[in-house]
């Protein structure tokens, strides 16, 4: 008894920690007063405001271009990496995947960094380097996503449609496609969550006049918080939230269910 | 005798600097039941694979009804083939699986679905068109992948283990569905199986493999009553096989114990391998045994009973319908014409295959 209610009370707090600051945000952006203390009534102004200043704007654009774009070219990329990966002997993907991986394990800023003194050694930073940035570092969350799917689906499959007639690339769209496309779109809604996650990559690749939305948000901070970051980051949290729940939920989950 | 619709000439094939088959050669007659039978990771996928077009030999060429085909792709082989591990397609229908390879070959949509139809009553599953994959046993999988593969009639069928996965009575009913089908279709059979009685049972020709090489083909009666190792002999079937010696024709030493038999020509005090059947041991009295000896052991084995018999220092295996308790003193007697004499292996890979067995 005594144990049950002092798990409850620990899982009650842990959440707490995770949500209550994000709570505090999305109640702060219907907060008709712009005091940060006082609830001064419900009001939609600050999303209004939002969606009218052109900045804002711009860099919603910009963020959605890179986004879709860096996810679209990353999850191309990733796939055929990962049959590349797939047909290789043991030993030569371990240090293949090592060498995807580390990437993703080192620090953004470093990454950030350096790819910045890459770039203006050959050219000017703008939405191209940008895009090229996040290109790179979403290609390793599509070979996760899609190697282990790659190695569910036996090659015995590919081979038996061979051998009854099919030429390599009908089997490959007929029979080992479908079984792949689950962890495809995963790798690609995984790459646009961290595409729209990243802010310190962006903020060193982007050069002057371009912002993504945490970039915008962070420059206008520095001058003072408005409301509308408020109502600007509810929104940026929303989006991640149903990606996620896209991912564990949408189709290819269930496909997995399915199968078992 | 019809005539060679395959040739594997001279072929040899290594993984990693693994040798797996070395200077394989092996024909198959149009409309032969071909079994390859041998132990596992003897060889027998890696032939078929060759056969299939899905590896290609290091060396050697296979000919296939005249042509060379060893470079030839799978999807240009007219051969089907049902896998070891069954490669069902896991997101189609069953009728779409089996329908897979007709839609390929561009046949109307009333002659696939008769075709389904048809096949699926072959392997006892009618009705089965909407199930999916998932929903199938083992044995249900593997029968659909036969259905798969013989709705294409191909001149010649390769089966990897396709009974692999079924109880016994199911297997014996496939076994002789199979059979039926080979004879019905005019189809050529290349079956891989490591079950030796599946072996005896279907083939026309039987090819005991081990580590890659080739140690004996012959009819399934050859194999069995005319083993020409040690391996195949204990392979096939268990089997007494104890060192002797040729003291001259018709004359050999086991045991200490001289045996009439009727093998000639291994000259004078060669040292052989003598193989004798369990159920060509005779059990009598004791005095009247050219050995005697005391059962150690008694087993009931149904139609009969397996005893041991410790005589001369071996552990003689031997099958009867005549029950000897364990502890009593018998004689051990073997007919001339049931003792099959074996020249002991020559060259060091023979031995290695030998150490192996
Ligand atoms: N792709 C491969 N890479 C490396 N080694 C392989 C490969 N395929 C097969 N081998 C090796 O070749 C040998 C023969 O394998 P094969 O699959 O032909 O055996 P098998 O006779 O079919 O055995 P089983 O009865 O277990 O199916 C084995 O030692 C196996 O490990
Ligand atoms: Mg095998």
């Amino acid at each position: 008894m005594v144990k049950k209610s002092a798990e409850r009370i620990y899982l009650t707090l842990i959440f707490l920690f995770l949500y209550l600051p994000i709570a505090v945000l999305i109640v702060l952006s219907f907060n008709n007063s712009k005091s940060r203390v006082y609830w001064g009534g419900f009001t939609l102004k600050w999303y209004q405001k939002m969606i009218t200043s052109p900045t804002i704007m711009k860099a919603f654009g910009t963020t959605i271009i890179i986004s879709l774009a860096s996810a679209l070219i990353a999850t191309l990329l990733g796939t055929l990496a990962a049959l590349g990966i797939n047909a290789m002997k043991k030993r030569n993907q371990t240090i293949m995947l090592g060498a995807t991986n580390i990437p993703m394990l080192n620090a953004d800023i470093v990454t950030g960094i350096s790819m910045m003194l890459l770039f203006v050694r050959f050219t000017r930073l703008g939405m191209g380097t940008v895009l090229i940035a996040h290109i790179t570092f979403n290609i390793p969350y599509v070979i996760l996503n899609v190697l282990p799917k790659l190695r569910q689906t036996s090659k015995y499959t590919y081979e038996a449609a061979l051998d009854l007639g099919a030429t390599p690339l009908y089997a490959f769209f007929k029979i080992t496609w479908p079984q792949l496309r689950p962890g495809v779109l995963s790798g690609f809604l995984m790459a646009m969550t961290m595409s729209l996650d990243d802010f310190s990559i962006t903020y060193f690749t982007k050069g002057a006049g371009i912002n993504t939305l945490s970039t915008m948000i962070y420059t206008n901070m520095r001058k003072g918080i408005n409301p509308e970051m408020y109502a600007l980051s509810t929104i940026l949290f929303m989006a991640a939230l149903i990606l996620l729940l896209l991912m564990n939920f949408g189709p290819s989950a269930k496909r997995e269910k399915a199968s078992k | 005798m019809s005539k060679k619709l395959i040739d594997l000439q001279h072929i040899t094939k290594s993984y990693d600097g693994h040798t797996i088959l070395d200077d394989l050669n092996l024909y198959i007659r149009e409309n032969e039941f071909l079994t390859l039978l041998g132990p596992s990771g003897c060889g027998k996928t890696t032939t078929l694979r060759l056969i299939g077009g899905f590896e290609s030999p290091d060396n050697g060429k296979i000919i296939f009804d005249g042509k060379n085909i060893t470079n030839l792709a799978p999807n240009e082989r007219q051969l089907n083939t049902v896998f070891q591990r069954y490669a069902l397609f896991p997101h189609m229908t069953i009728a779409e699986n089996i329908a897979f390879g007709l839609k390929i070959k561009k046949k109307s949509k009333d002659y696939i679905n008769d075709k389904i139809k048809y096949a699926l009553k072959l392997v006892n599953l009618d009705g089965f068109e909407k199930r999916s994959i998932d929903s199938l046993s083992g044995g249900q999988q593997q029968r659909i992948a036969i259905a798969r593969a013989i709705v294409n009639e191909p001149k010649v069928l390769l089966l990897d283990e396709p009974l692999g996965a079924l109880d016994l009575k199911l297997r014996q009913d496939m076994q002789y569905e199979l059979i039926r089908l080979k004879n019905e279709l005019g189809i050529t059979f290349i079956y891989v199986t490591h079950d030796q009685e599946e072996a005896l049972t279907m083939s026309d020709t039987i090819v005991v493999m081990n580590q890659g090489y080739i140690q004996q083909i012959g009819t399934p009666e050859d194999i069995y009553n005319e083993p020409c190792n040690a391996f195949v002999a204990d392979f096939i079937g268990e089997s007494n096989i104890i060192d002797g010696i040729m003291l001259e024709d018709k004359l050999v030493k086991i045991l200490n114990v001289t045996f009439p038999c009727v093998d000639e020509g291994f000259g004078t005090n060669t040292p052989v391998d003598v193989v004798i059947r369990p159920e060509d041991v005779e059990l009598v009295a004791p005095e009247q045994g050219l050995l005697s000896g005391e059962v150690t052991s008694l087993i009931f084995k149904g139609v009969h009973w397996e005893i041991v018999v410790l005589a001369g220092g071996y552990e003689w295996l031997v099958h009867t319908t005549q029950m000897h308790p364990v502890g009593s003193k018998v004689g051990i007697r073997v007919d001339p014409f049931n003792i099959q004499i074996m020249n002991k292996p020559e060259s060091s890979d023979e031995k290695a295959v030998e150490l192996d067995a």
